[in-house]
């Protein structure tokens, strides 16, 4: 494989695994919280795709003010789903909570599914068609604007979480539940928040596939790669998710070529990063950034 | 009416049917069974066929997660290590049908038993995304390893032949089916009252304290992966024989969260939740269908939408069981039985 060729998969990578970062935080963000895992993120993100599609080409709203919009619903919609769905089962077993988020993704899809069909849309957008080249690699406006505006989203997460009360108190919830109630926290409003920042942070994620590839049903596949980033990262670190989206960004689409190129198979790309998991779960289970307390026997 | 159950020897509080009751039921449900297939159209016939198949692979999942507590989101994958070992094996190999069938299940005791290893080390959420990838790396290895599975092509599962006779057709298979399942199904009940089921029970309820009365956490955590996977296997491969064809479609994520489905919905850890899980998940999609073509006057028209609507009722049935019920249809039927027990004094 040349050089050039390596590099442009490297971009590539770069600009998914900034997309699967802010995934990452989304589901990140639900766990340190509630200790939920969450399986439905990626369908999350095919809501917020779907939502703002909706917005442009159905209601004429300009592409920024769909933007806005979506991020309003969707943390709507996560605010609901805790409430209505999720603090039922707190406290039930893990299987239990896994179904229902399970369950809640297969519903979504199947919503979103009977409404707008399978077929794939693109989503209008004011970014330019056409490349730059960084280093004598062509790299599309939409790759530069997804990759910049993730991460703009992500310091902006960083710093609310590091100075906003409400990311303070989110903090201290996930740190001791009940010191945080002690304290005045209303655990019960955070566990709600978080479910709505997470899917804001999803949306935004799902919107920013939406630039590159187009609107379908398979934008929530996307979401199960949140597994292996965080499992790479760290399950309870939000750095460790940023860092690990783009590791597995660029890891898979190399391994990809590499196949694609040496053994002339098709379709690593979607194995690389669940072996790669596999490795971490035996070598360092509590990845790059997680905290050493992992429960072991 | 039984009111009450009076033991007085271990041998009585052990027994596998305790009541007249429970023996009738048994009965009737055997006589059910036998009859079925005489008085059956040839696709209620294979409904039924299904549910037997789904049976069996929802037992060896509940032998895991319902007993052992081990989460395992794979457990689709597994059928299909069963199903091509044993396509494999009868079709170029040319291995007699049951012979395959038991093959089969060894081998993916194996691979099952590899998956496992990690939940040793892993526990709850950790293994849950363990063996989440191993359905990934299955599902990846069924559609390239083009030479042996045929790739995303499939491949035939050869013609099935046992007693000298060929298998196929719904009524065959249904008494190959019945028994390997009613069989299944005594297993797992059994093992429920050996040392062996009630270490894998303490497994579940507290490890540590499992381990300090001695029973060693990882030999019962693999039995567990063992067991388990062995019936997914013959439960693939019958699946695979009875279809006669296997592609990696039919052993994808999907598959593994209807199966993880049918002992939520049936009751963790209880062989009857099996049945009545098994039985419901596949007549589900079924009675929706029918449900939908009261309501529509032309189904073809909107088929896409209907089975867009059919993936959310039963999306939605998964989370309102699960709210509703935790403890699934064997707790309610538990709970009816109570009632009616002590009729007018129950609540």
């Amino acid at each position: 494989m040349s050089l050039d060729a390596l590099i442009s998969l490297c971009v590539s990578g770069i600009v998914v695994g900034s997309v699967y970062a802010m995934t990452a935080i989304g589901f990140v963000v639900i766990y340190k919280t509630t200790r939920v895992i969450n399986f439905a993120q990626g369908e999350l993100m095919m809501v917020g795709a779907y939502i703002c599609l909706f917005l442009t080409v159905d209601y004429k709203l300009p592409f920024w003010a769909a933007f806005l919009m979506t991020g309003i619903v969707c943390a709507l919609l996560g605010y609901v789903i805790e409430r209505v769905v999720l603090r039922r089962v707190i406290g039930d077993p893990i299987v239990s909570v896994i179904m229902i988020t399970l369950g809640l993704g297969i519903v979504l899809k199947a919503i979103v599914g009977a409404i707008f069909g399978v077929d794939v849309r693109v989503l209008p957008t004011p970014i330019p068609d056409g490349a730059v080249s960084i280093g004598g690699t062509p790299v599309s406006y939409h790759y530069l604007f997804s990759m910049a505006f993730s991460v703009l989203a992500m310091c902006a997460f960083a710093a609310f979480f590091r100075w906003s009360r409400l990311g303070l108190a989110m903090r201290a919830t996930s740190s001791d539940q009940q010191a945080a109630m002690a304290m005045g926290v209303n655990v019960g409003q955070i566990f709600a928040l978080s479910w709505a920042i997470a899917c804001v942070v999803s949306a935004v994620g799902g919107m920013l596939i939406a630039t590159i590839n187009g609107v379908n049903l398979g934008v929530s596949a996307f979401g199960l790669k949140v597994f292996p980033v965080v499992i790479l990262g760290g399950l309870d670190s939000i750095v460790g998710a940023a860092v690990g989206g783009v590791l597995i960004g660029v890891l898979e689409n190399v391994a990809d070529g590499v196949f694609k190129s040496v053994f002339d198979l098709d379709g690593f790309r979607d194995v690389a990063a669940f072996v790669v998991l596999v490795l971490v779960l035996m070598i360092r289970p509590y990845g790059l950034f997680g905290q050493h307390d992992i429960e072991r026997i | 009416m039984s009111s009450g159950e009076f033991i007085t020897s271990h041998a009585q509080a052990i027994r596998l049917f305790p009541t007249k009751l429970t023996r009738f039921r048994i009965a009737l449900a055997a006589a059910f069974v036998l009859v079925f297939p005489f008085v059956a159209s040839g696709y209620q016939l294979g409904l039924a066929n299904l549910i037997f198949i789904n049976v069996i692979a929802a037992l060896g999942l509940n032998v895991i997660t319902g007993f052992t507590g081990q989460i395992s989101i794979g457990h689709g994958a597994f059928l299909g290590v069963g199903a091509y070992t044993s396509a494999y094996l009868v079709s170029v190999l040319g291995v007699p049908f049951f012979a395959a069938i038991v093959i089969a299940g060894l081998f993916t005791a194996l691979v099952g038993s590899f998956f496992g290893v990690p939940s040793v080390r892993l526990k709850g959420l950790y293994l849950a995304i363990a063996t989440l990838a191993a359905q990934f790396i299955l599902e990846f290895v069924f559609r390239s390893w083009t030479s042996v599975t045929g790739g995303s092509n499939g491949m035939s599962a050869g013609s099935a032949s046992a007693f000298g006779h060929e298998l196929s057709g719904d009524t065959a298979f249904y008494w190959i089916l019945l028994p390997i399942a009613a069989l299944s199904l005594l297993f797992v009940r059994n093992l429920a009252r050996t040392a062996t089921g009630r270490a894998l029970m303490a497994v579940r309820d507290h490890d540590l304290a499992a381990e300090i009365m001695g029973i060693n956490l990882f030999r019962s955590k693999l039995i567990a992966f063992a067991i388990g996977s062995f019936l997914a296997g013959v439960a693939g491969a019958l699946w695979g024989q009875y279809v006669g064809y296997v592609t990696p479609e039919q052993f994808t994520l999907g598959l593994s969260i209807s199966l993880l489905v049918m002992i939520i919905v049936g009751g963790l850890g209880s062989a009857l939740g099996c049945v009545l899980g098994a039985v419901f998940v596949t007549l589900l999609p079924e009675a929706l269908s029918e449900g939908a073509a009261l309501f529509v006057a032309d189904p073809a028209a909107v088929a896409g939408t209907l089975a867009f609507l059919r993936e959310g009722l039963f999306g939605a049935l998964i989370i309102f069981v699960l709210v509703a019920e935790p403890a699934g249809l064997a707790a309610r039927w538990q709970r009816i039985k109570t009632y009616w027990n002590v009729y007018p004094f129950a609540r």
